[in-house]
């Protein structure tokens, strides 16, 4: 299973996460939204650059908790709530948003 | 609303060789999605797990160490680490990576979450709790 993106073939898990961290662009990125039915805007961009920052320095994919918590304090409670975040993410921010972002499957996630 | 309950988990293993140390970093990242009283203690060689510039290019395997410092953000606030197996390892508090949290009841403030304890202060951790869990 692969996503095709100027003319690259990037593979992919059986839920769409992509299997090489280090194959991922922003075309990528843009190219699994429209699988998601995701539509990016600038609020979406925040989200997955925050957690493509959070998994450089951590290596980990935060949990949805400390992801909320911790956009609410980098750009303030009106985006950084649950509400909001799941407008952006329906399928839920931690997991789509990682998705998105190029990032594994975020620990605790089943 | 169940009760809060003190968790352990203790970590005696080095870092890699065995999966040991990322498993047990990843139960207490899970568990502390339930909002227990957690703590981490390191001893023997799991003190190896904290130390700094950890470098795992030459075997192969994701380098985890900097995952430690997420720790704070997951509410999880107090490392102890066992002054003897330090000193028997040749080791100091000046070799451990600095971790820290915010404390959200003292302004954003930047505490130390690692904690440098004897064994017999380490012992009394122990009898504490109510969960321990060994790694």
């Amino acid at each position: 299973m692969a996503y095709q993106v100027n003319g690259q073939t990037v593979e992919h898990d059986e839920e769409g996460y992509i299997t090489t961290l280090s194959d991922w662009s922003r075309d990528l990125a843009e190219e699994i939204a429209k699988t998601e039915n995701v539509n990016m805007t600038d609020e979406h961009w925040a989200v997955v650059d925050f957690l493509r920052e959070y998994y450089d320095e951590y290596q980990i994919a935060p949990a949805v908790r400390v992801l909320i918590k911790a956009i609410a304090k980098q750009m303030g409670p009106e985006i950084g709530n649950n509400k909001y975040m799941y407008e952006l993410f329906p399928y839920g921010p931690a997991k789509q948003a990682c998705k998105i972002a190029g990032l594994p499957k975020p620990t605790g996630c089943v | 609303m169940s009760e809060t309950k003190k968790f352990l988990y203790v970590n005696r293993k080095a870092p890699y060789g065995t999966i040991y140390a990322l498993e047990s970093l990843e139960v207490v990242l899970i568990g502390a999605a339930f909002e227990q009283d957690v703590s981490l203690a390191f001893l023997d060689d799991g003190v190896f797990q904290l130390t700094r510039g950890q470098d795992t290019a030459g075997i192969g395997i994701k380098n985890f160490s900097n995952t430690f410092r997420a720790l704070g953000d997951y509410d999880v606030t107090k490392l102890f680490v066992e002054r003897e197996s330090l000193d028997e390892r040749g080791l100091t508090e000046a070799d451990l990576q600095a971790i820290t949290y915010e404390d959200e009841n003292d302004d954003w403030a930047e505490k130390p979450s690692i904690r440098v304890v004897s064994r017999a202060e380490m012992a009394d951790i122990m009898a504490s709790q109510d969960v321990v869990l060994s790694f």
